[in-house]
């Protein structure tokens, strides 16, 4: 069993979509949810950490204060914090981590965003020195290029086909009909998914990520603190794992012309994204095979197979066979994205990896409706952060 | 006005490429104590860690290696990116340096058919022109199949 147990005591979200509003009405929303849900008022908060937003200016810059400002200063300590896609485990590990040092008892952990449409691009100028903008200058490597060469690896290397990717966004999209905070809530047939255009081969429209507006907040306390509320089985975070790469990282990440060489240093025994869930699994004392259900980044339908072997859920080569045998879907041996993930929210950079515990919490509690998955124990989030950030959070209950 | 002036053939990006069609070659660093090989330069110490001491030299790469995977863009990419207009869709490859053990991205030479391509093929290093003003074409290095 973990030590390093808090509790998860509220969750709330704003439904994602494309809403065109400013974020801090988003995560303001999402805060009074969880507050709410947590059956506390928002005087009795004593820590907040805002996720980050980089596209809406300065408020974004310090999420922290934002939106502590507009739920009412109170005079309590904040953090801000950036981590890309991987911002929101970071928060959580922030409000954690205090908690754990008795330092906080019961913390509000927050993310929001508004977002354009269309390719994420890079930050507007001429500049040379910034791989990210140099990767579109030179090479057209838009974010889905990426994700286009881990799907055709896996068809020469596992034989995946079309179809298991058009399977994927199939399954989500049923997982995620009739979830209310989901943006796109439309059941999806193979034959639509194959007929949709080509992006980066071999993925198509329909298997890529969108963007997305939305907000996500948890209300986190120390188990004493729950006790004290009267909640004698809360859910609980059992470990946050916020790993970085091992010199030589060698697959190739958004967004780098190039891989660390392995001439030199041999290449670590797991790479970065199996060793993202395996620390988790690590400080929680958890096997993979204690897992009931998953929440991870599909950014693209392929993208969702490879996770399958990183956290631990089959081996490398197998997820191909898992998802055809219906494991992943729900009322299967290990649902995958019972929220629909983001293949029916798109993503909403900052509150994403806490919208994925938000689901979590729920299912453990037992209390996501018809999503449902049966008798959950234990469920893994699991994402990786431009720049070489891990995310991924173990709940228990 | 027109000028039979031949242009001058730069790097798209300063040093990092050579540009002599007849011995293209990638512009990287070693560290030797390591052993280990960095492309593009972006700092100027070994990141290779406990390494950080030691000064880098630059080397050319090896310019050939074994396809990792590939993609071919559909849609036309945002600026900075160049296309061409009207667009036409383009492949990037990833190709795994033997000697230097990394993968490094580069677009597929033009006129190379995709589905023709395999994991694990043969690549070498090519240059093509990026795109060109008055006085330079700037150029840019593209990865081909050995057979092509």
């Amino acid at each position: 069993m973990s030590k390093n147990e808090v509790a998860i005591l509220g969750a709330g979200m704003h439904p994602w979509g494309k809403w065109g509003r400013n974020f801090v009405e988003y995560g303001v929303v999402a805060i009074k949810a969880a507050i709410a849900d947590a059956g506390i008022e928002w005087k009795d908060v004593d820590f907040v950490v805002g996720g980050d937003t980089m596209r809406n200016g300065y408020p974004g810059y310090v999420a922290g204060a934002t939106f502590a400002k507009a739920m009412g200063w109170t005079g309590i300590p904040i953090a801000s914090c950036y981590a890309a896609c991987a911002t929101g485990a970071q928060a959580i590990e922030i409000a954690r981590t205090r908690i754990l040092a008795g330092m906080a008892e019961v913390a509000v952990v927050v993310g929001a965003d508004t977002t354009p449409k269309g390719f994420l691009a890079p930050a507007k100028g001429e500049r040379a020195l910034d791989p990210d903008w140099l990767r579109f200058r030179l090479l057209g490597a838009t974010n889905p290029t990426y994700f286009g060469l881990y799907a055709q690896r896996r068809m020469d290397l596992y034989g995946a086909t079309e179809q298991d990717f058009a399977r994927i966004k199939v399954k989500n999209s049923k997982h995620g009909f009739t979830n209310p905070n989901a943006r796109y809530r439309q059941i999806y047939t193979e034959a639509e998914v194959l007929a949709s255009p080509l992006v980066a081969a071999p993925l198509r429209l329909f298997e890529i990520c969108a963007t997305s507006d939305g907000g996500a907040a948890l209300v986190l306390c120390s188990m004493e603190y729950a006790k004290k509320k009267g909640i004698a089985k809360p859910v609980r975070i059992a470990a946050v794992s916020t790993v970085s790469p091992t010199f030589p990282n060698t697959t190739i990440d958004m967004p780098d012309f190039s891989t660390d060489s392995a001439a030199g240093i041999a290449a670590p025994d797991r790479s970065f994204k199996d060793s993202i869930s395996w620390a988790a699994y690590q400080e929680a004392g958890i096997d993979p095979s204690d897992v009931d259900l998953a929440e991870v980044y599909d950014l693209s339908s392929a993208l969702e197979l490879d996770w399958y072997e990183n956290i631990g859920l089959c081996k490398p080569g197998e997820a191909e066979g898992m998802l055809r045998s219906g494991a992943t879907e729900i009322g299967g041996r290990v649902p995958v994205n019972p929220s629909g993930g983001l293949s029916c929210f798109g993503e909403a950079v900052p509150a994403q990896a806490i919208a994925q515990v938000c689901e979590l919490t729920w299912q453990l509690r037992g209390t996501a409706g018809e999503r449902q998955v049966a008798g959950a124990k234990v469920g893994i989030t699991a994402n990786q952060g431009l720049f070489g950030h891990g995310s991924s959070v173990l709940c228990t209950r | 006005m027109s000028t039979s002036k031949p242009k001058k053939r730069v790097a798209a990006v300063e040093g990092w490429i050579d540009v002599d069609p007849k011995n293209p070659r990638l512009v990287g660093y070693k560290d030797d104590a390591s052993g280990t090989f960095f492309f593009p330069k972006d700092v100027a110490i070994s990141r290779a860690p406990g390494f950080s001491d030691t000064p880098l030299r630059e080397v050319r790469l090896s310019n050939r290696g074994k396809l990792w995977s590939y993609t071919t863009n559909h849609y036309k990419p945002p600026e900075p990116a160049i296309s061409s207009d009207p667009f036409v869709p383009y492949t990037v490859a990833a190709v795994e340096l033997t000697e230097e053990r990394m993968v490094i991205l580069g677009q597929l030479a033009d006129g190379i058919d995709p589905t023709t391509m395999e994991v694990g093929q043969e690549m070498e290093l090519t240059l093509a022109t990026l795109y060109e003003d008055d006085e330079n074409e700037y150029i840019v290095w593209k990865w081909k199949p050995v057979s092509a």
